[in-house]
């Protein structure tokens, strides 16, 4: 095997996994509409659209919620060539002669399934395509670690992921499952953070930012400083957070419970509000819920209630974060200015998170609360990455060679040269 | 053979005589206290179909009551009953969508009876009902119904209290209906006023629930018994 080229080496591959990433923001953003509407159901069927092939569905039928499940799924469907796109891009990028012709061309055969899969009714064919792109997930997760973490597989991941993540979609449609929205805003999240790390590892940026090894850091820029092992663990609890939150925001928001507690700071006038039946039944009464009719529960209200005090935990853990980062790296290290920024991300996030509930939950204040979650996260995720490529100190340059992006500059991968 | 005929004659007898002497059940149903202001939907007005619709402001319908504190869309039923379902035999339970919202709001029909529903609004709905007692066997469903389209045939095998039906092009598009396995029932109209016709005679639990009025959504339940002149029972329930 012979991989030769950096994928660092080309800047419109940065630049389209950047529109990528970009456009997976854009269907962040109408996904959470549909959903902040409540109208995840507007579109009967699946995958055709009130029995159109769905690119065909006249534009005069969008309406109403249709609009805007017909458009997530236009979005959707998008976003998923370009992730095909990305894939085949990153693939021949790091592949020659024989491997890159065969990954190409299985690539664009999937892609063409997807295509053909799209007049089908069968639900056991999308349940049996949903376990074959989870073990799609699985094998380039794997395959990544094993090639000497080449972004090629980053690049399968993603596909298998955008796959995965319709057929979700589609599922809750045609299964009455709400839940499956759970996991679906959820799988959207981490696919949003996982095209962001595709783009950030593309980067010249990336490249030209090297960690070096202990006595270099000595004589040279204060950027490859070095971050040390309690602060990188801190970073990925506080993501690790982040994303636990998103999927409580998940769960509040597909049980149309947002509104579970309508008042904020205090609940229901109260530090800690009642939960015995016949509160949450005097609570029921007074609701005068317009959409998502729907009874809310004890458990729904101790779900906004951890959502809050998770919250209070993110905030004390990012500040905690951005304030060490200041402290190991200097005040001007990207790291410690994307800390800031994280910071930033965060105080916006509880404050849509208050001013959704002080809107009644308009919906667009909800779902720019669904977007700047997003952002917090991959915020955090990018800290992340870059933090433990900044690990001090180096081991051996052998081994940690191998982890080749980290080390660009070692030329050739050692690991797949060896191969 | 002819013990057959007898005792079908029999039957026939009893349950006619049973008629003959069954009573309804007669009462009003008022609210205490303040109900809240109706809050306006605002998304019909600022939808280009329904907005059309309506030249006035569309309101929540949680409190339907009138200026003498009468309450409507309260349904009141005989507890404790089951298996007495005539629904396959009863006329269908109509429900319409008009104007982007669903009438009746708050319905009630038997298990096994078809409830039909129908579109007079000159574009497309779903409905969507959402039962909870899927156990039980009643089914959820999203089916579109266009402009003109064919009315739609439903019917819930299961007993269910406030089964919502909704809308997902029209999110605030709601109507509940009660399901119960037997045929005495009412839902209050206008004036806050009930029958239930044809009860045989003898001691019944009702109870009577609304929505949002307290009790809710249990309702306020009342000891009766029920003679050939039927029985007349009235409740109040609360807004808080
Ligand atoms: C500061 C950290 C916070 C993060 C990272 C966060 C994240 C999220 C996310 C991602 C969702 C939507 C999930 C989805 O549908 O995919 C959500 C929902 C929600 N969050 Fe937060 N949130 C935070 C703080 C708050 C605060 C302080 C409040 C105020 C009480 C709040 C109130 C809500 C509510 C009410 C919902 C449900 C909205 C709906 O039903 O549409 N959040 N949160
Ligand atoms: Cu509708």
């Amino acid at each position: 095997m012979a991989q030769t080229k950096d994928t660092s080496h080309h800047p419109w591959l940065h630049r389209f996994a950047v529109l990528t990433a970009l456009f997976t923001l854009a269907l962040l953003g109408v996904g959470g509409l549909v959903t902040s509407h409540g109208v995840g159901m507007a579109v009967p069927d699946w995958p055709n659209t009130y029995g159109y092939n769905m690119f065909l569905f006249p534009i005069s039928k969008w309406v109403g919620g249709i609009f805007y499940e017909h458009t997530h799924r236009l979005v959707a469907s998008f976003v998923g060539l370009l992730t095909a796109m990305l894939a085949v891009w990153l693939w021949v990028v790091e592949t020659k002669g024989r491997t890159r012709k065969i990954g190409a061309l299985v690539i664009l055969g999937v892609l063409l399934l997807m295509g053909g899969l799209m007049g089908v009714r069968e639900h056991k064919v999308f349940l049996g395509l949903a376990g074959v792109a989870a073990a799609g997930m699985c094998f380039s997760i794997y395959q990544f670690q094993r090639d000497g973490y080449e972004l090629r597989w980053l690049g399968v991941l993603a596909l298998a992921t955008v796959i995965l993540q319709g057929v979700l979609g589609g599922m809750r449609v045609v299964l009455y499952k709400d839940e499956l929205g759970i996991f679906h805003a959820t799988l959207a999240q981490l696919f949003f953070a996982l095209i962001c790390g595709v783009a950030l590892l593309t980067s010249s940026w990336w490249r030209r930012n090297v960690p070096l090894s202990p006595s270099q850091t000595k004589s040279r820029s204060k950027a490859a400083a070095f971050v040390s092992r309690n602060l990188r663990s801190l970073l990925l609890a506080t993501t690790a957070v982040i994303l636990l939150q998103l999927v409580l925001g998940a769960t509040m928001r597909h049980q149309h419970a947002g509104l579970a507690i309508p008042d904020f700071p205090l609940a229901y006038g109260k530090l800690w509000p009642a939960m015995d039946a016949e509160s949450v039944m005097r609570y029921n009464q007074q609701r005068q819920e317009i959409t998502a009719a729907h009874p809310i529960t004890a458990f729904q209200i101790g779900l906004q209630m951890t959502h809050r005090l998770v919250a209070v935990v993110i905030l004390i853990g990012v500040g905690w974060c951005a304030q060490r980062l200041r402290r190991e790296l200097g005040g001007k290290h990207p790291l410690t200015r994307l800390g800031w920024f994280w910071l930033a991300t965060i105080l916006v996030q509880a404050a849509l998170g208050a001013f959704t509930l002080w809107t009644n939950k308009a919906a667009d204040v909800a779902t720019a609360h669904v977007l700047v979650g997003a952002l917090s996260l991959v915020t955090g995720a990018l800290a992340c990455i870059i933090a433990f490529r900044q690990s001090a100190p180096l081991r051996a340059a052998p081994a940690s060679a191998a982890f080749d992006l980290t080390r660009p500059e070692s030329g050739a991968r050692p690991v797949a040269a060896q191969k | 053979m002819k013990t057959k005929t007898i005792l079908a004659a029999l039957g026939g007898l009893i349950v006619s005589l049973q008629f003959a002497t069954a009573g309804d059940i007669t009462g009003k149903i008022t609210v205490s206290g303040k109900p809240p202001a109706e809050l306006e939907i605002k998304a019909v007005a600022s939808d280009v179909n329904c907005g059309k619709l309506h030249s006035e402001p569309v309101h929540t319908r949680f409190y339907v009551v009138n200026d003498k504190n009468e309450l409507a869309d309260v349904f009141v039923t005989l507890k404790g009953i089951s298996g007495k379902s005539t629904g396959a035999s009863a006329p269908p339970l109509i429900i319409d969508q008009k104007g982007c919202e669903y009438v009746p709001y708050i319905g009630a029909a038997q298990t096994g009876q078809k409830i039909v529903v129908k579109n007079s609004d000159p574009f497309l709905h779903n409905v969507h009902p959402t039962p909870v007692n899927k156990a039980g066997g009643n089914k959820e469903a999203n089916m579109a119904q266009m402009a003109g389209g064919a009315d739609l045939n439903f019917t819930f095998p299961a007993p269910e209290n406030f089964l919502r039906f909704k809308c997902d092009v029209h999110p605030w598009m709601f109507s509940y209906i009660n399901i119960v396995d037997h045929p005495w029932f009412a839902v209050t109209g206008k004036d806050g006023s009930f029958t239930i016709k044809n009860v045989p005679p003898g001691k019944y639990t009702i109870v009577a629930m609304h929505r949002k009025a307290a009790p809710a959504p249990a309702g306020v339940e009342k000891e009766i018994e029920v003679t050939a002149e039927g029985a007349k029972v009235d409740f109040v329930l609360e807004a808080k």
